[in-house]
């Protein structure tokens, strides 16, 4: 093992006590007994007890995971439809300009997208409501699910689907039978992308949500600005760990994976 | 002509499976096919040979529905084939990535086309079973094709396009993928396939010794046309054209006008100091024709001294020796400067070789040897 110079153990500690000290103090002040966030005084996990018993955060968590599966379903749907199209729809009138345009909601500011949202909304007389969040988190979400998508279609071998054709598929056939189960990787990660992105929004999601449904985030701002409470501490800290649990589990999955893949292809080329 | 051999081609009375009537394939400016008229008979193995961008893969992608033609007939058993779309033919490809599906056994791939149909469940498994038979990969059913060599790939590629007992069977370069080794070995084994299951194969190669070794008939194509359509030997043989002769193995080119001698047989002369040559040909040449005598090298032999009676003989000089283990190829340079390939059987252990660098030779060959060529 080489061992690391004194230049580099510094850049790695800045570098990882940059990313992860605010969450780490925000981990520890959640086990605080004090109600004063910045003062410590003993551990605790009273602030957990009071979470699970505030209606507000639970109906707002709630709603956030509704808005999150819903809204990241329908933009994959729809995404993964118009990746289809435009990788092999051919050569189609104003194919270029409609591929440009899929990608204008990536690099348009978000306070825009969810004032144009909201005047959409009021104007065709649509109450703000949890319908109005997923469609407005479907919107921005179904271009990033198109370009995760596409991505993989340009390396998919054509020859498979015309392989399924010529064994008998119908068109929808051989995508339902061939297409989908092979890009699927790549469908499930526009999927997870869309729901992360649904699940930390917070600026659509205050354009477009109404009195009757707050999401998790649009709470978490609001309740901040009256003062942070150890419960937001206890909040944050769950919402961490289920990141951290949902990512590592993916790496595990996709690196046991890569093994089997590589034993299986070693095995092939000894047999 | 005999029962036993095969050639329906030469039988006026035998309906074609395939027929291709005047077919031209445009692809925006560039013209793939021109104007393609052929015919492909059922059992046969065909081959459609020619250098990359010649429009074989074309006419192959036509027969199984993914092109359609711009003008022009493709009849396949008698039927119009072109409003019938590719899952609808009976017509299976074997393609050259051979485009197996990944998510699916070796079993489900065999099995895939066979379940878009409605045939009962144990038919599609006696099917499938008798598939892995034939391809010798019964031990392999429940393998994914990552876990299987490119042979066995190659072989999962042929089950499951035979599986639903096409008419026609296309192969696009169907070994390409293989090496020298494994290649021939294959070759062998889909002619064995092909007679056992009586399936007409139409094969796309640019490799002429695949084409040759496979093939009932062969197709030597450039450009989008069809040069010459015969069988192996014939194509060898009697190649019609210089192009035909030049892409099918190795020949000696020589370029001279003709006189007629009467009898079929031309003088010909090709060098100003030289004396004329002599060649018989079946296909007439007027006086002072251009004409190209096309030998191939295995057909001329070397000589220290000059042979008696021999019909043609030059003298030149041994500029390279290709030795390949059991043959050698000699270039000659004869006065003029053109260099003849002369090849000989290695018979003989090396260090009795009898030429080297620089010697001066006789290369000599009989009248009947060369094929004597208009264009």
């Amino acid at each position: 093992m080489n061992r690391l110079s004194w230049f580099n153990v510094t850049s790695l500690t800045l570098g990882f006590a940059f990313l992860y000290l605010p969450m780490v103090i925000l981990v520890v002040y959640s086990f605080n007994e004090s109600k004063l966030v910045t003062v410590w005084a003993g551990f605790s996990t009273k602030w957990y007890g009071e979470l699970l018993g505030n209606e507000a955060f639970l109906d707002a968590a709630w709603v956030t995971l509704k808005v999150a599966v819903l809204s990241s379903t329908l933009a994959t749907v729809l995404g993964t439809m118009a990746a289809y199209v435009l990788v092999r729809g051919g050569r189609f009138l104003g194919r270029t300009v409609f591929s440009g345009m899929i990608y204008a909601p990536l690099v348009m500011p978000e306070v825009i997208t969810g004032l144009s949202l909201l005047l959409l909304f009021i104007g065709i007389g649509l109450d703000r409501g949890v319908l109005t969040i997923v469609l407005a988190h479907t919107t921005f979400a179904m271009c990033y699910v198109s370009v995760v998508v596409s991505s993989r279609l340009l390396t998919f071998d054509r020859s498979l689907e015309e392989a399924a054709l010529d064994l008998g598929c119908t068109g929808f056939e051989a995508f339902r039978l061939v297409t989908l189960p092979i890009i699927a990787p790549a469908v499930i990660s526009g999927w997870l992308l869309a729901f992360t992105l649904s699940l930390d929004d917070l600026v659509i999601a205050s354009f477009t949500a109404g009195p009757s449904a707050t999401t998790l985030p649009i709470k978490i701002f609001s309740a901040v600005r009256l003062g942070v409470s150890p419960e937001i501490n206890a909040l944050s800290t769950l919402m961490i760990a289920v990141v951290t649990i949902g990512v590592i589990s993916a790496s595990l999955v996709s690196k046991r994976n890569s093994l089997r893949q590589q034993r299986d292809e070693q095995a092939a080329a000894r047999a | 002509m005999p029962e036993s051999v095969f050639a329906p081609w030469d039988d006026p009375s035998e309906e074609p499976l395939i027929r291709f009537r005047n077919v031209t394939k445009q692809f925006g400016d560039f013209t793939a096919i021109d104007d393609l008229t052929l015919d492909i008979f059922e059992r046969e193995f065909f081959a459609l040979l020619g250098p990359s961008g010649c429009g074989k893969t074309t006419m192959m992608r036509m027969l199984a529905g993914f092109e359609t033609p711009t003008s022009g007939v493709i009849e396949l058993a008698g039927q119009d084939i072109a409003p019938v779309p590719p899952n609808k033919r009976a017509v299976n490809m074997m393609f050259q990535s051979y485009a197996l599906f990944p998510h699916l056994s070796v079993y489900e791939n065999i099995a895939f086309g066979l379940r878009r149909g409605n045939m009962p469940k144990h038919d599609i498994d006696d099917r499938v079973a008798e598939m892995l038979k034939l391809t010798r990969l019964e031990k392999f059913a429940r393998r994914k094709p990552h876990q299987i060599s490119g042979g066995q790939r190659q072989r999962v590629a042929l089950a499951r396009s035979l599986a639903k007992a096409p008419k026609l069977l296309l192969l696009d370069e169907p070994l390409g993928a293989l090496d020298a080794k494994l290649r021939q070995a294959t070759q062998f084994e889909l002619m064995d396939i092909q007679e056992k299951t009586g399936t007409t194969f139409v094969i796309v190669t640019h490799d002429q010794e695949e084409a040759m070794t496979v093939a009932s008939r062969v197709a030597v194509m450039d450009e989008g046309r069809i040069m010459q359509v015969a069988t192996p030997e014939h194509i060898y043989e009697a190649p019609e054209s210089v192009y035909v002769a030049d892409f099918i193995g190795d020949v000696n080119i020589i370029r001279g006008t003709a006189t007629p001698l009467g009898e079929q047989r031309y003088s010909i002369s090709h060098s100003a100091d030289a004396p004329p040559l002599v060649a018989v040909s079946e296909r007439p040449f007027a006086t002072d024709q251009t004409c190209h005598l096309a030998i191939r090298p295995e057909k001329v032999s070397i000589h220290a001294e000059r042979p008696d009676g021999a019909d043609n003989a030059v003298q030149g000089t041994v500029l390279d020796i290709a030795y390949l283990g059991n043959i050698s190829t000699y270039h000659v340079a004869l006065p003029d400067g053109q260099v003849i390939k002369a090849q000989t059987a290695n018979t003989r252990r090396v260090s009795r070789r009898s030429f080297t660098w620089e010697d001066t030779v006789w290369l000599s060959w009989t009248a009947t040897a060369g094929v004597l060529l208009a264009q």
